[in-house]
């Protein structure tokens, strides 16, 4: 894709090693490091050869238990019709990564939503609660490593039978 | 005589309201009927759809994408599919294609019935929606004779879709189009230029375009507020580059661009452009073929991660989807459309009086099941 060679370079002239590079050729991602994300993240939405206005999507993912986690974003412009995935790795120790949700306003539901299901705090998010989840879960359901309770609220959760028996 | 104590109160609704169009709760901060502060909580609907995924294999994923947004399936495991589809680069046979575009369509347009009824239902107009309800009953039953479900028919598969379509499909397909193409003049006469319904609705929840572009908010709701992005003409997947129709924007015929009648008047439009569709798809669909021949025997896509996107009723619905090469999928993330709309709905109702927010959410036309998963 060429939209993503182009905004690589414009991010690597403005952020000097915040791009990490990867050995494939035709990948369709960016990886970038967490730090300035923010800084990143308000530059590419004015800059105004990018000019990604909509953030569609965010998701969390766990790579493995080796890997850690990662957080992914789709980006979309509705001016300049095109579009990016940039790619931020978090330690699963203490995940944590700057919010964006006051760069883009659509964001803050995608990151609650990310911190309901991996326990990633977003750094700055005015208001960071679980969003699918009742508030006095524990655990954060879809890393690799979660166990199932056995038992919410006094409540003994079924278990999952195998087949059809 | 003391004084009247005019503090803020604050007043739930929800989350078991007829309004609310689900299981929806709105913790609203009230001054008198002057709402300042609305806050959505969501989850009461939440069936773990993502880590359901972690332990299914790709085919089997289907069902659980018709049951997150119930009112339109279709679409909703044809953008699933879809993404499979293109991770794994699978040809699809051309009558497979039409018969997909024909369902996705019909879907549409069963999803804009119901939400227009029931949008004519907050604003307390009752007849409308039986009128609209009739002709959804009709798309339902021609589903019916398709696939033997009125509601979640699993019917879109990786590779293909479950049945052909039975002997005499075109023929019923024709003649309803024909005569629901009549009745939605009908409609706008005993709803859309009511006096009644207008002054409820115009120029009531303005979505000005540069907050519904911030908060992600898409479909109807985008278009209703002047912007002209439809993933069918801009993005085109499957074969929608093939026909000709077009997108209806929000111009402001009754009140302001981007109100509550205006995201009204687009979905009204839409089923007007949806028919136009389906009559080309019917006509120019290859009257052989068999449904289940690019069924893959395995699905197992490559390494890798996909984000696909297709316009549901409700907006662009994408699927982030990963692989690791094994039966089941890594992660299945679904970007619903109506999530990022509700999102919205505090920035856009404040101000606003109390029935009016009730408007606003019928306008918007969210579906639960697809905001919790």
């Amino acid at each position: 894709m060429i939209i993503n060679q182009k905004v690589s370079d414009i991010l690597k002239a403005k952020f000097p090693g915040v791009v990490i590079p990867s050995e494939e050729q035709h990948n369709d991602y960016i990886q970038i490091y967490p730090e300035k994300w923010n800084e990143i993240a308000k530059f590419i939405k004015t800059e105004s050869e990018l000019k990604f206005d909509s953030c569609q999507c965010i998701t969390g993912v766990d790579l493995g238990i080796e890997e850690g986690l990662e957080v992914r974003y789709n980006f979309h412009s509705m001016k300049l019709k095109h579009k990016i995935e940039i790619r931020i790795a978090v330690e699963r120790k203490k995940p944590s990564i700057p919010s964006v949700e006051q760069v883009w306003r659509g964001a803050d539901w995608l990151e609650r939503e990310v911190y309901d299901m991996y326990g990633i705090r977003f750094k700055g998010h005015r208001d960071l609660r679980r969003m699918l989840l009742p508030d006095d879960w524990k655990g954060w359901p879809l890393r690799k490593d979660y166990k199932t309770p056995k038992i919410y609220n006094g409540m003994k959760v079924p278990k999952v039978r195998k087949g059809w028996d | 005589m003391g004084l009247i104590h005019a503090d803020e109160m604050i007043l739930n609704i929800g989350p078991q309201h007829p309004s609310t169009h689900g299981v929806l709760r709105l913790k609203v901060k009230t001054d008198g009927e002057i709402i300042s502060e609305i806050t959505p909580i969501i989850g009461y609907l939440h069936r773990c759809f993502e880590k359901h995924c972690e332990n299914l294999s790709y085919e089997q994923v289907v069902p659980f994408t018709d049951r997150c947004d119930y009112i339109a399936a279709m679409n909703n495991s044809l953008g699933y599919v879809l993404a499979v589809e293109k991770m794994m680069d699978i040809k699809i046979p051309e009558r497979v294609e039409y018969i997909r575009v024909i369902m996705a369509e019909y879907n549409r347009i069963a999803s804009h019935l119901l939400a227009l009824g029931t949008f004519g239902l907050d604003v307390g107009a009752y007849t409308p929606f039986l009128y609209m309800f009739r002709d959804r009953e009709r798309i339902l039953d021609l589903f019916e004779i398709t696939c033997g479900a009125r509601l979640l028919y699993n019917y879109m598969w990786v590779g293909g879709v479950s049945h052909d379509l039975p002997v005499g499909f075109v023929e019923a397909s024709y003649k309803f189009l024909d005569e629901f193409e009549t009745n939605i003049n009908e409609y706008h006469n005993i709803l859309s230029y009511n006096k009644i319904f207008i002054e409820r609705s115009a120029d009531i929840g303005i979505i000005p375009k540069d907050i519904a572009i911030d908060y992600g908010v898409t479909g109807p709701n985008l278009r209703g507020s002047g912007v002209k992005w439809d993933l069918r003409k801009d993005e085109p997947y499957s074969i929608y580059d093939r026909f000709k129709f077009n997108v209806p924007v929000g111009k402001g015929l009754m009140g302001s661009v981007g109100d509550c009648w205006d995201r009204y008047w687009v979905r009204a439009e839409e089923m007007k452009e949806s028919i136009k569709i389906i009559r080309q798809a019917l006509d120019k669909m290859p009257r052989k073929g068999d449904v289940h021949e690019a069924l893959p025997k395995k699905v197992r896509p490559p390494k890798g991660s996909i984000y696909f996107r297709t316009e549901s009723p409700r907006g662009d619905l994408g699927y982030y989807i990963m692989s690791d090469g094994k039966p089941t999928p890594l992660r299945v993330k679904m970007r619903s459309p109506a999530f990022t709309a509700l999102s919205a709905l505090s920035e856009i109702s404040t101000g606003w009086m109390l029935s009016d927010v009730l408007v606003i959410l019928g306008s918007l036309d969210i579906v639960l099941g697809e905001i919790d998963r």
